[in-house]
């Protein structure tokens, strides 16, 4: 059973049954930015710590840092979105996936918000 | 609400931003829309296919008489290096206040609108060109600030046609001139101007007449409101310069590529604030120029990326960049040593330090729709 987990900066993380992260951003955060028109992605194999900066997303206005929502190492890219990156705004949780990475710790994933919990949060922020 | 919100001025038009969906931001100390709920790529390109209307009452409107009556044409040109003799009745033109340095205190559109000159100038910079206008041309000129007029763009190949329907007159007119028509009883001071590098118009309107005519305006097929997201990026792959952005107090009109704003009599004569660098760099060439640049990539190269050349020396910055979505592909303008700004030049931008290839081009990177008769 697939988990999947959300942070304050708006990515997600679904933890698949092997223990591999797919990691994009929320429904709330492309609609935000608006229509995006470049990704950058990380090179396989780049370890990266919680929080750490790990991606680019742009928008015909400005460009936004993804973080890393937990530690881990980076298995695989989304290379779809280099020609297509409006696939973030069209299916953000699906097909707009960013990279998958291997999570470290189990325990920082716990640690972040669940769906209910991020749908609250993205209340609170009116 | 914090202390900066409630500090920001609105236009006319803020309670139609507002209602229309608009995601205001704030911007030269307005609370302006950034864009609608179509968003700035939708709104971009249907600018470009239909017509566009922009709410910019933000921008400073500033009348000058001469205290004899007339135009105090000669009083203007000691502080801007535009031939404003030479403009006739009814014609507009582009041209900028300068320092004693040569460099660019604002750029500004100046219309002959028969008995008095009808200016144009930038948000952020209208209490200081006020205040320069009126230490500049004494007992020349009468300086009349315009708060109580609103500013609005309609910008697009349909813009004729939608305005036409309202003022027959403007099918005549054409590109960089003025007149006044009569829309629904109110008198409006339209000009063929604008900052997307498409056909279209600015109209001056009293502010208490502006949503009537806004309203009016969007009831028509064509035309749907455009934040300032659009604004920018149309401007961008226009060419154009955005003041603060690719000008400003350290460039002068020749490194901004803006020599043509300057006549013959001019250069000649000289006459406003830092003529004598500014007639020397026109002769001798400038040190450094302004120029198109277009990434090898998909990466948009913002305001701010440092322009290398092939050796990985430093060149220069981008001064304006992002992602044009007629181009299809990310376009910038930057300044670079006149040796290194010849189109075709090879250069690299520095993106998140890694360097990515680029080319100088010509400007601007969509052609320019003017009507120019």
């Amino acid at each position: 059973m697939a988990t999947i987990r959300f942070t304050k900066d708006h990515e997600w993380i679904r933890v698949e049954d092997d223990g591999i992260g797919v990691v994009g951003i929320t429904a709330h955060a492309q609609e935000r930015l608006g229509d995006v028109v470049f990704v950058e992605l990380p090179d396989i194999g780049k370890q990266v710590e919680q929080g750490g900066e790990i991606a680019v997303v742009e928008s015909v206005k400005a460009a936004s840092d993804i973080f890393a929502p937990v530690a881990g190492e980076v298995v695989a890219a989304n290379d779809a979105l280099t020609d297509e990156p409006a696939k973030v705004n069209a299916d953000p949780l699906g097909e707009g996936w960013f990279f998958k990475l291997r999570p470290r710790d189990p325990a920082q994933l716990e640690a972040l918000m669940d769906e209910a919990a991020y749908a609250r949060f993205v209340e609170e922020l009116g | 609400m914090n202390e900066t919100e409630t500090l920001l001025q609105t236009t006319p038009l803020h309670a139609l931003h507002t209602e229309l969906g608009g995601r205001m931001v704030p911007f030269a100390g307005y609370e302006m829309p950034v864009q609608y709920a179509n968003g700035i790529l939708k709104e971009h390109l249907h600018t470009r296919s239909q017509a566009g209307l922009f709410d910019v009452s933000h921008m400073g409107q500033v009348r000058l008489d001469a205290p004899s009556g007339g135009v105090p044409a000669e009083a203007l040109e000691t502080l801007v290096p535009g031939d404003i003799q030479a403009l006739r009745p009814g014609r507009m033109r582009y041209s900028v206040f300068t320092n004693t340095d040569g460099g660019i205190l604002d750029d500004l559109m100046i219309t002959h609108a028969g008995d008095h000159l009808f200016l144009v100038v930038n948000a952020a910079c209208k209490d200081a060109d006020i205040a320069h206008l009126q230490a500049g041309l004494g007992g020349h000129a009468r300086v009349t600030p315009l708060p109580e007029r609103a500013l609005l763009a309609l910008q697009g190949p349909a813009a004729a046609a939608v305005l036409a329907r309202f003022a027959p007159a403007v099918t005549a007119q054409k590109f960089m001139t003025g007149q006044t028509v009569r829309i629904d009883a109110v008198d409006a001071f339209v000009t063929r101007s604008g900052y997307t590098g498409e056909d279209g118009f600015e109209l001056s309107v009293p502010a208490d007449h502006a949503e009537a005519l806004a309203r009016r305006l969007l009831d028509q097929p064509e035309v749907a409101l455009v934040g300032l997201g659009a604004r920018d990026s149309l401007r961008l792959e226009a060419g154009l310069c955005l003041y603060g952005h690719d000008i400003d107090t350290t460039t002068t009109p020749v490194e901004a590529d803006l020599a043509w704003t300057i006549g013959k009599r001019r250069r000649r004569e000289g006459g406003y604030p830092g003529a004598a660098i500014i007639a020397a760099q026109i002769e001798d060439g400038p040190p450094r120029r302004r120029v198109g640049l277009r990434p090898a990539g998909r990466a948009p190269a913002r305001e701010g990326t440092e322009i290398a050349g092939e050796d990985g020396s430093r060149l220069g910055v981008v001064t304006s960049g992002g992602f044009g979505p007629s181009a299809g592909a990310p376009v910038a303008m930057g300044m670079v040593p006149t040796v290194a700004s010849a189109p075709g030049t090879r250069l690299s931008l520095m993106i998140r330090g890694r360097a990515h290839e680029a080319t100088v081009v010509p400007l601007p990177f969509v052609p320019h729709r003017y009507a120019r008769g």
